[in-house]
C-alpha cells in the first residue's frame, strides 16, 4: 500500500488573493472539461462521508431543471473537529468562490452556507464577503448570490438530508436516500451540498490543475487536508497535511511522548490502540476522518471517552428510528451497569451485538457509526471497561 | 396586537411567510429574547399558517430554541470529552457558586441561565463556553468568575 511521510504543506490557508481570477479561468472552459477536471484530482468530500466531489457536481449538472442550490455544510458538529471554523475566520473569500465555482458548473444562481449556532460570532466577517464578492461576481458575469442560514445546535443537521430538512423549516430528520440531494435536495430542488473544506480544495485544484494536485496523498486519498488536532498534544490547533501518512508518524509529531490512543474521525471515528500505530494510515485506505484527532494518554480512563461519547451521541440522536434511539440509551445504560457490577463482563458481548445491529439498521450515518467508537474502545481497552 | 405578535408580524414581513421561514424567524427571536413562548410560537403559527403542533415540533428539536423561559444571558459549558479532560467540572464549580445556581437553572433575577452543551468546536483552546453568541475560550475558575462577574454590572 502506498503511503507518504508527514509532511506539512500550506495551501488551503495560503492568502486568498486570486480566486476572482480563478473563476474567470474555469468560465472559459466547457464546464464539461472542468468536471472532468475535478474527477481527475481524486479528490473525495472533506466532510467525512467521502464521496467523490467531481462525480456529486456532475450528477448536479446532468440533473434535470433550471432552479438548482448550492450549500456548503458548516454545521462543524463532530466532537474534536474545529478547522471549517478556522478556514471561515482565515479565508472565507475562498470558501465563496468554491461555491460559486459549484453554481457555475452545475448551473446554480443561489448558494446557502449552513453555520451552526455556535459560530455565530463568524457573521459580521461573513456578511461582509459575501457583499464584497455579490459585486465581484457581478462584475465578472456570473449570476449567483450567497445568503447564510443557521443551525440551532443540532449535531444531526450535519447530515446533509437532515441539514435541508432543517433548512426547509422542520424537525431535522434524515430523509431515507435515495433520492440524494444532487436529484432531490432543497425544496425538491438538485442541490450540491459539500463541506467547507471541500469547496476551498475545488477551487485550489482550479488554480494549480489536477497534475500538480495530485502530487500529494496516496492513489485512494488524492491531496492535502485539515486535521483538527486536540488532547493530550504537544502542540494542539489545526494542521494541514498531506494525506497518507501513517498514525505512528502523527504521534511523533504531536503527542506527549506517553500517547496511549487516538481518536481518529471524533465521536463517529474509531480508537486506535498504540500497537496499531504503525499499521494504522490515516485516509480511505485506512482510517479516513473529517479531520478530528483527539489524542489520549496514559492518565486517561478510556471508559470516561466511551460513556462521554455515549452521552453525546443518546443525546444527539433525532430519535426517528430505533435501532438508533434505544441502541443509543442502552449502550450508555451497559457500560454503566457493568462498570457498577450489576452485570457481569460477558455483557459487554452483547452489547457489541447491539452496535454492530445499530451499524446496519440505522436510518442515517449517526447511528450507523455509534459502533465504530463503541467496538474500537471495547475490543482494545475491555479492562478498563469492566474495573 | 400583543408585543409578541408584532414582532412576529415584522420577523415575517422580513423574511417571508413560507414554511423556509420558520427557523429564521424563531432564530430571531432567540436572539431579541433568547426564548420562545408559547403566545409567540401560536403567533407563528398564524403567521404562515400552519399548526401550532407543527411550530412546536420544529422548535422543540433545536437544543438552542429554548421554549422554557432562560435569563438574558445564556451560558452554554462545552462538556465533550477534551474540555472535559482540560477541566470543565471545575468551571461548573465556579460558575455553580458564583450564580449560586446549578446547571439546567436559572438566578432569581432572570440574569443568567447555566447550561452545559456538546462539543463547541474549541477543544484546542478548552475548556471553552459560549455566553449568547460571544465566545470564551481558555478558562480557568478564576477567569470564568471574571467574566461572569462583568456580566453582572452590564
Ligand atoms: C450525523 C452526521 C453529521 C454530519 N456532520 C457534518 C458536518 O458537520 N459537516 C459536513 O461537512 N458534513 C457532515 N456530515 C456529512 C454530510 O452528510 C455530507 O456527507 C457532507 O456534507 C458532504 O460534503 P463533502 O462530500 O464535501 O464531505 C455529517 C454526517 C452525519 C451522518
Ligand atoms: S440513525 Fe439516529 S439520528 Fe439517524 S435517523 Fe435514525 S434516530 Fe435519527
Amino acid at each position: 500500500m502506498e503511503t507518504k511521510k508527514l509532511s506539512r504543506v500550506d495551501y488551503i490557508f495560503k492568502p486568498e488573493t486570486n480566486c476572482i481570477d480563478t473563476l474567470k479561468k474555469v468560465m472559459t472552459m466547457e464546464k464539461e472539461e472542468f468536471i472532468l477536471e475535478l474527477i481527475d484530482s481524486g479528490l473525495k468530500g472533506r466532510g467525512g462521508a467521502g464521496f467523490l466531489t467531481g462525480l456529486k457536481w456532475k450528477l448536479a449538472a446532468e440533473a434535470a431543471g433550471d432552479v438548482k442550490y448550492v450549500i456548503c455544510n458548516a454545521d462543524e458538529g463532530e466532537p474534536g473537529t474545529f478547522k471549517d471554523r478556522e478556514i471561515l475566520d482565515r479565508v472565507p473569500y475562498k470558501v465563496l468562490c468554491g461555491m460559486a465555482l459549484c453554481g457555475y458548473i452545475v448551473g446554480a444562481r443561489e448558494g446557502f452556507i449552513y453555520l451552526r449556532a455556535e459560530y455565530r460570532f463568524l457573521v459580521p466577517k461573513l456578511r461582509k464577503a459575501i457583499a464584497d464578492l455579490n459585486v465581484e461576481f457581478l462584475k465578472i458575469g456570473l449570476t449567483f448570490s450567497i445568503d447564510i442560514r443557521f443551525g440551532s445546535g443540532a449535531y444531526v443537521c450535519g447530515e446533509e438530508t437532515a441539514l435541508i430538512e432543517s433548512m426547509e423549516g422542520k424537525r431535522g430528520e434524515p430523509r431515507n436516500k435515495p433520492p440524494y440531494p444532487v436529484t432531490e435536495g432543497y425544496l425538491g430542488k438538485p442541490t450540491v451540498v459539500n463541506n467547507v473544506e471541500t469547496f476551498v480544495n475545488c477551487v485550489i485544484i482550479a488554480g494549480i490543475g489536477h497534475q500538480e494536485y495530485k502530487k500529494f496523498g496516496t492513489d485512494n486519498s488524492r491531496g492535502f487536508k485539515l486535521f483538527s488536532v486536540s488532547g493530550d498534544c504537544s502542540k494542539e490547533g489545526v494542521y494541514e497535511l498531506e494525506l497518507g501518512m501513517s498514525l505512528q508518524d502523527f504521534v511523533d509529531e504531536f503527542g506527549d511522548g506517553d500517547t496511549k490512543a487516538v481518536q481518529v474521525g471524533g465521536a463517529s471515528g474509531f480508537c486506535v490502540p498504540r500497537k496499531k500505530f504503525p499499521d494504522t494510515i490515516i485516509g480511505f485506505e485506512g482510517i479516513p476522518t473529517g479531520g478530528s484527532m483527539k489524542i489520549f494518554n496514559s492518565s486517561r480512563s478510556m471508559y470516561n471517552v466511551l460513556h462521554n461519547y455515549l452521552e453525546f451521541f443518546e443525546e444527539e440522536s433525532c430519535g426517528q428510528c430505533s435501532p438508533c434511539r434505544v441502541g443509543c440509551q442502552q449502550l450508555l445504560k451497559g457500560i454503566v451497569a457493568v462498570k457498577r457490577r450489576e452485570k457481569s463482563s460477558p455483557y459487554l458481548d452483547e452489547l457489541m451485538k447491539l452496535a454492530e445491529t445499530m451499524k446496519v439498521a440505522s436510518k442515517c450515518g449517526l447511528g450507523q457509526s455509534v459502533g465504530n467508537a463503541f467496538v474500537s474502545i471495547i475490543e482494545n481497552f475491555r479492562e478498563e471497561i469492566v474495573y | 396586537m400583543s408585543n409578541s405578535e408584532i414582532l412576529v408580524k415584522e420577523l415575517a414581513d422580513k423574511y417571508g411567510r413560507n414554511r423556509e421561514s420558520l427557523m429564521p424567524i424563531l432564530q430571531d427571536v432567540i436572539e431579541v429574547r433568547r426564548y420562545v413562548t408559547d403566545e409567540v410560537l401560536v403567533s407563528v403559527a398564524k403567521e404562515l399558517d400552519l399548526s401550532a403542533a407543527e411550530v412546536f415540533g420544529t422548535a422543540s428539536f433545536y437544543s438552542f430554541i429554548d421554549t422554557k423561559e432562560v435569563g438574558k444571558y445564556v451560558i452554554r459549558l462545552c462538556k465533550t470529552i477534551v474540555c472535559d479532560m482540560k477541566g470543565k467540572d471545575a468551571i461548573i464549580g465556579a460558575l455553580e457558586s458564583t450564580l449560586r445556581i446549578k446547571v439546567g437553572q436559572t438566578t432569581p433575577d432572570k440574569k443568567f441561565t447555566l447550561f452545559t452543551t456538546n462539543c463547541l468546536g474549541w477543544c484546542h483552546k478548552g475548556p471553552a463556553m459560549l455566553i449568547n453568541d460571544e465566545v470564551y475560550t481558555e478558562l480557568t475558575p478564576g477567569k470564568a468568575i471574571e467574566i461572569i462577574e462583568n456580566y453582572m454590572h452590564k
